[in-house]
């Protein structure tokens, strides 16, 4: 076991293309940091440059103290498991989990001893005769975890192992990785581009954009407190709603309503007159079911619906709003970067299932404003949150774990007055 | 819609009717020949009036022929071994490396292909006889080994780059080293291309004519095929050709039994089940 450091890591393939770009991070002994983002930004050259495969074109990187930059993969001791499993098809399933073992000289009653342990923690071992192709897609994916757990690794590096199963299987192994991960105690980067894996799976989540790390914090801390407007838009499911407002006084004036401001965060814009305001789907509500003891502590506002979708558990209502052709522009240019394809500007609002607001009707919503974040047009950043907190965020502080502390600890200032108003 | 997909399959089945009968008339022919003893090859008829294996007898009492056996059997062997051995390696750096003339050696090597064998017979056939080459295994090994190179680096290099990259990463995560990630995951998953690199290697050394008959004198070297070309019947005055197809017959059939074994495991197709399919 030991901890990783990514010290200004820098990568650029052999065509000139800058594929990392001055990635710094710290992860903990035993910690499960997830790396995210949109395709082709880097997550599984950063892994692979931790792992060995790739060369490290600039910058250090330390494995339990040690920097390992120039050793081969074998030397690094760790374990990988590779987006499309990896298996060897010439071998069994029960060689397959022992090849790590057999290479490094490991007794034959001690690889025995060991493969059987692993299969039994995955479920496998009625499987150890068989070869890789007699196996379903989970199996093998199990199979391929079993190799990386049963020698005693440093640390276990996952580039998106479940993105070859079906839904249902991919929840099962999520679950799965996690207990092993807490029961097991080991350094574990996992790469995904999965809302919930990263969500759900992570003790802190780096998100990357083009090869740069935008923020690195806990889940919680990235969906509360994102520091700009990618990582808003790209952490949450629906995404954030962006919505231009501009400031006039006290008050900031939205597409559908308009609520007070705080003074700190009105001084502090001040200067700007167009801003970006987002708004999580789940922070509206249908008024109508809103107890009158909360509704004072928000605003009401009357919408047309054009679209809603009853999902069960939820609902959804589109509503859509015009926006300037700017924000327009810096909206439409942000959803690409983002792989979302959104056709018109539209606010999603997430309103209880119970809600009687059908598709056409004029609606009345809830909204509670303490929660709104605002964010720069031009540069993106948030400015709800506190400068030290935005400034210890981007490029990573060295020290990863207390910059996420910080973070957690929610240092947002409200918006609203009276915003002491949150949800459980 | 039915009608024309029976009568295109009726149409297969006459095409490969034809294409069989006219491929396995002359080995028929041959076969039917080795088993014709005595005079009975001018009974003017398809088949053996008396199925004899006399000539069997008689090719394999002939020191002649079981030299050149042996000969054949240790030149085609050899040759293919150290033939596959080099066109692995080579196969391998030129799939999986990135240097500069790797266009290059693939275009020679195709060039080399395509060289006629004729054409180095004189030269090799003097230079041999100067560096005491002339008439040994060797002689013949190192020519047969540089003409079947190409095809065998062509094929295999066409398999490895089959092989997924993440195979040979996956090895060297788990602690191999790259000739251990070569040997252990890399040759067994591309023992299809490797068998039929052998096989193909191993048929040129084994029909090798030309360099055979001008680069061997003797029985220290001669192999079957310019062997055949000498052979004469039991006794001076009966026709050879008898047990010329006798011979003919003994150093094919092993040719079509390895075909046959090897052909499984060619078509097995070892790769299934790698990467999630
Ligand atoms: N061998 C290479 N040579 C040149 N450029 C490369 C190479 N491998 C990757 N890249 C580029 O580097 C960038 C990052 O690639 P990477 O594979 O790390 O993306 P990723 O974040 O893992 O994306 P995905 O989610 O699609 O797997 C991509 O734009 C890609 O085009
Ligand atoms: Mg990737």
């Amino acid at each position: 076991m030991a901890e990783i450091t990514i010290k200004n890591v820098s990568k650029v393939y052999g065509d000139g293309y800058s594929a990392v770009d001055n990635v710094s991070l710290d992860i903990a002994d035993g910690e499960f940091v997830i790396l995210v983002g949109p395709s082709g930004c880097g997550k599984s050259t950063l892994l692979r440059m931790i792992v060995g495969l790739e060369d490290i074109t600039e910058g250090d990187l330390l494995i339990g103290g040690q920097r390992v930059n120039e050793k081969a993969p074998r030397d690094r001791n760790l374990s990988m498991v590779f987006q499309n499993y990896a298996l060897y098809p010439h071998l069994t399933i029960f060689e397959n989990i022992a090849f790590p073992l057999r290479l490094r000289g490991v007794a034959q009653d001690e690889i025995r001893k060991r493969v059987e342990e692993s299969a039994a923690t995955l479920d496998l071992t009625e499987h150890l005769q068989r070869k890789p192709s007699q196996l379903s897609g989970g199996q093998r994916q199990r199979v391929a975890m079993g190799r990386a757990i049963v020698r005693q690794a440093d640390a276990f590096l996952f580039d998106e192992p479940l993105s070859n199963l079906d839904a249902k299987l991919r929840g099962q192994m999520r679950t799965e990785i996690s207990r092993l991960q807490r029961r097991l105690g080991i350094t574990t980067v996992y790469v995904t581009h999965d809302q919930t894996e990263a969500m759900t799976l992570g003790d802190r989540v780096a998100v990357l954009r083009k090869g740069v790390i935008e923020q690195v914090s806990t889940p919680r801390g990235l969906y509360e407190h994102p520091v700009n407007l990618f990582v808003a838009g790209f952490i949450g499911s629906p995404p954030m709603n962006f919505l231009p407002c501009s400031v006039k006084g006290d008050t900031l004036e939205l597409p559908f309503l308009s609520c007070p401001l705080g003074r700190e965060i009105a001084e502090r814009v001040a200067d700007r007159k167009l801003l970006i305001a987002g708004i999580r789907p789940e922070h509206f509500e249908d008024a109508a079911l809103v107890e009158d003891s909360k509704k004072e502590k928000g605003v009401s506002f009357r919408v047309k619906v054009d679209v809603t979708e009853w999902l069960g558990n939820s609902q959804y209502a589109y509503v859509p709003y015009d926006a300037p052709a700017d924000i327009k522009a810096s909206l439409a240019s942000l959803e690409k970067e983002l792989d979302s394809e959104q056709l018109r500007t539209q606010m999603i609002v997430s309103v209880d299932a119970a809600s009687r607001i059908r598709d056409g009707d004029e609606a009345e919503l809830w909204l509670d404003p303490s929660r709104m974040q605002l964010f720069d047009p031009q540069s993106g950043h948030n400015l709800t949150l506190l400068n030290e907190e935005r400034e210890s965020a981007p490029p990573s502080s060295p020290t990863g774990a207390p910059s996420s502390a910080a973070a957690r600890a929610g240092t947002t200032q409200t918006l609203a007055e009276d915003g002491a108003t949150r949800k459980t | 819609m039915s009608s024309s997909s029976t009568r295109n399959r009726v149409g297969w089945i006459v095409g490969a009717v034809i294409i069989i009968a006219y491929t396995m008339l002359p080995i028929g022919w041959i076969l039917s020949l080795s088993f014709k003893g005595g005079d009975d090859i001018t009974n003017k008829q398809f088949l053996p009036t008396k199925w004899s294996l006399e000539n069997f007898r008689t090719v394999f009492s002939n020191d002649l022929f079981t030299t050149a056996l042996r000969n054949s059997i240790g030149v085609a062997l050899i040759s293919t071994l150290i033939g596959v051995i080099f066109a692995m390696f080579a196969a391998y750096a030129i799939a999986r490396l990135e240097f500069p003339g790797k266009k290059l050696i693939l275009s020679v090597a195709l060039a080399i292909a395509m060289f006629p064998v004729v054409a180095l017979v004189s030269p090799l056939f003097n230079m041999w006889r100067s560096v005491h080459l002339f008439d040994t295994w060797p002689g013949l090994i190192i020519p047969y080994v540089s003409f079947t190179l190409p095809l065998s680096i062509w094929t295999l290099s066409a398999f490895f780059r089959e092989i997924p990259w993440e195979m040979e990463q996956a090895a060297q995560v788990d602690g191999a080293t790259p000739w251990q990630a070569f040997r252990k995951v890399i040759v067994p998953l591309a023992a299809p291309g490797v068998f039929t690199a052998a096989i193909l290697a191993f048929f040129f050394a084994w029909n090798e004519y030309p360099l055979a008959l001008a680069l061997t004198s003797t029985t220290k070297a001669k192999t079957v095929p310019p062997a055949l070309a000498s052979f004469t019947g039991a006794s001076q005055f009966q026709s050879a050709t008898a047990a010329i197809a006798a011979a003919a017959v003994v150093v094919t059939v092993p040719v079509i039994v390895i075909v046959l074994l090897f052909q499984r495991r060619i078509v097995a197709g070892l790769t299934s089940g790698a990467v999630k399919g």
